[in-house]
């Protein structure tokens, strides 16, 4: 416990450093603007303005995303709360009280509610992150290849049986991700693969941040674009002072749920396929349920508005976990933040604590200040963010295909990735119209590269032999969760059928 | 077309695109190569095979009328939608060719001009503003700041005597 809080208090320092308070200052006031816009979230902005973060040193670049992470949970509810429409997905749930608060001339409620809970929330999270994550990696030091391979495994079965979208189109997702993700030269041999047509920009493979950027930057767009055609009213916040000390007295009011919340949004963070959006909704619904005015949920209630706040900016920080300690990514975007961290040069995973103690600590010690920077931001210009969120979108669009076209460039410097952006983002968006989920792609494109070589280290090293990921205890938990959750939504559709029979 | 015909037709070609990559991935040895573990193509190939499964499964289940999209007899896209993405996507394929042909700055001028006068309808007074600051911004975020070139074709020359101001300092 003693080693933690030094290297915490090493983190700590480290991040208050000018340049790192810098970015995480920017960082979060970027991340509310990015999460207050409809249709944009955390994923979005980090894979759009990873290329700029080239600028500075890794640790620089790590905590200046991971506060876009942060500020966007929080900017999430801005927008659900004065539109009616969710910044991001994660934001959903905070829609069912927020906007009956707004219609009641309470905006300024809910809004503080959402940045306090979201405080309380990030709080608990970051202590947890810090107390689980050196004893996660030391006992991931212990994993081989096979291991590697079995727990990529698990992270794909989780979007199967947790991610609740259509199973075939969500294997198909994870399976193109791969086969994306071995285009280019043979790892091993050397030898070219799946360069198509002989084109030569196929040769050097399909960069990450390419799908990345595709999906989540154009692809959204054309999506955002399509949703919200409509016009869209923007609810008056008048906030002061004394109002706001006010609202602060109604914490004790949601203070245990919300922490409640917090402990089961960080568990769920977690998970690969779970994350933000389900734990905001499992809070919401624990925060109606231990309620003594249920009836009240739906209709205005600002614990509805804390619940899911905390949560999400919980999970946010959980998502990290996996990602730290074990390479694996617990969201979306905390896979392009790992492929971030190769393209910077850093190897995820249990070593990194080990190899690069001042990147890992750092991280924490931002996500402490970037906790409390974004709840001052956020308090302080709620009002400023409201007005941004009346930039039409004619203005918006443009500049965000400008940042993805040069994004996408930066990387590999070739229009021939630009073009395959494009692609990418044109089918990601049309796939998706027809229920394919996208998000397994990007986090297959991230890994594939690691699980191919960890599979293929394995059956080397057991001349071809496959039950060596069934005869290691680690990797045989990892395949025999695996295959329960693979087998989950067949069971749960079983139950169903059986008991539809039975009534 | 309704949104029933768009997964059959999705699933189908997805089912292609799956043979596609099997056949290219065959190009290379798919089995056991002693002392050297899979083959190249290993991979890719196994790949393939299950994202062409998992097609057929989606064939299947749109038989059977499992999926909601295979009961959805509403538009795919509506004639609003085509419209609003057919001009977000075809003004991006737009300043990508322009980026070719006269290199990003000039594109990025005309892209804007496009999407800020005729898509958005704002004023004169913004468009320009638009048209003249972004390109700065992009030319010292990346050119400057992070030493990344863009493409610049043909307008190449123009920069020379920015570049000499720049390493100058």
């Amino acid at each position: 416990m003693e080693e933690i809080l030094l290297h915490l208090a090493g983190g700590l320092s480290q991040a208050m450093e000018p340049l790192n308070f810098m970015m995480i200052i920017l960082g979060c006031a970027l991340g509310l603007l990015i999460g207050a816009m409809p249709g944009l979230g955390s994923v979005n902005g980090v894979a759009i303005l990873l290329p700029i973060t080239f600028l500075v040193p890794p640790t620089s670049a790590i905590i200046f995303l991971a506060a876009i992470y942060y500020g966007a949970m929080y900017g999430g509810a801005i927008s659900s709360i004065t539109l009616g429409i969710p910044g991001a997905s994660t934001a959903v749930a905070t829609v069912f009280d927020g906007r009956p608060l707004a219609q009641a001339g309470h905006a300024d409620k809910a809004l503080t509610a959402a940045a306090v809970a979201s405080f309380i929330g990030g709080t608990i999270s970051v202590i947890l992150f810090t107390l689980f994550a050196p004893p996660l990696a030391t006992f991931a030091l212990k994993f081989g290849p096979a291991e590697e391979f079995s727990l990529m495994l698990l992270a794909f079965a989780t979007f199967i049986g947790l991610g609740g979208d259509d199973i075939p189109k969500t294997i198909f997702s994870i399976l193109v991700g791969l086969v994306l993700a071995a285009v280019g030269l043979d790892i091993i041999s050397g030898q070219p693969r799946l360069v198509f047509g002989d084109i030569d920009g196929f040769l050097h493979g399909i960069n990450f941040l390419v799908l990345a950027i595709g999906i989540y930057g154009i692809g959204e767009m054309l999506w955002t674009l399509e949703s919200t055609q409509g016009e869209v009213v923007v609810h008056k916040v008048k906030m002061s002072l004394s109002q706001l000390i006010e609202n602060l007295k109604d914490v004790k009011s949601y203070i245990a749920t919300t922490s409640l919340g917090s402990v089961l949004g960080y568990f769920v963070g977690t998970l690969p396929a779970a994350g933000a959006t389900p734990a905001s909704l499992m809070a919401y619904g624990l925060a109606k349920t231990f309620s003594k005015d249920p009836d009240s949920f739906g209709k205005g209630n600002v614990a509805g508005v804390a619940a899911p706040e905390a949560a999400n900016n919980a999970a946010s920080t959980g998502s990290m976990l996996p990602m730290i300690t074990l390479g694996i990514p617990g969201s979306p975007t905390t896979a392009i933040l790992l492929g971030g961290m190769i393209i910077w040069g850093l190897r995820p995973g249990p070593l990194l604590f080990t190899e690069n103690p001042e990147f890992v600590w750092g991280l924490i010690g931002s996500l402490y200040i970037a906790n409390f920077a974004t709840l001052v931001i956020n308090i302080a210009f709620i009002p400023l963010f409201v007005k941004v969120l009346t930039i039409p979108f004619t203005i918006l669009a443009p500049i965000i295909y400008i940042l993805c076209v040069v994004g996408g460039y930066a990387p590999t410097q070739t229009m021939h990735d630009v073009w395959l952006m494009l692609l990418f983002g044109v089918v990601g968006y049309l796939l998706r119209k027809l229920n394919y989920p996208v998000a397994p792609a990007v986090l297959a494109i991230v890994l594939g590269p690691l699980a191919e070589r960890s599979l293929r280290q394995s059956l080397l090293s057991s001349q071809g032999e496959l039950s060596i990921f069934v005869t290691r205890p680690i990797s045989a938990v990892c395949i025999l969760i695996a295959v329960g959750l693979v087998c989950y939504p067949l069971v749960r559709k079983f139950k169903k059928k059986t008991g539809e029979t039975a009534s | 077309m309704t949104v029933r015909t768009a997964e059959i037709l999705m699933a189908v070609l997805c089912a292609l695109c799956s043979i596609g990559l099997m056949i290219k991935s065959a190009e290379l040895k798919i089995g056991w190569v002693p002392e050297r573990g899979p083959g190249s193509g290993a991979w890719p190939f196994w790949l393939s095979s299950g994202m062409l499964l998992a097609s057929m499964a989606t064939i299947y289940r749109w038989f059977r009328g499992v999926t909601p999209e295979s009961r959805n007899l509403q538009l795919y896209m509506t004639r609003e939608t085509v419209v609003v993405v057919g001009i977000s996507a075809g003004s991006i394929v737009f300043l990508l060719v322009t980026t070719h042909l006269v290199g990003i700055y000039i594109a990025l001028f005309f892209f804007l001009l496009f999407y800020l006068k005729f898509v958005g309808r704002h004023s004169w007074k913004l468009t320009v503003s638009m048209m003249v600051l972004v390109p700065i911004a992009v030319f010292c975020l990346f050119e400057w700041a992070l030493k990344i070139p863009l493409p610049k074709s043909i307008s190449e020359p123009l920069f020379y005597p920015i570049y000499d101001l720049m390493y100058s300092f």
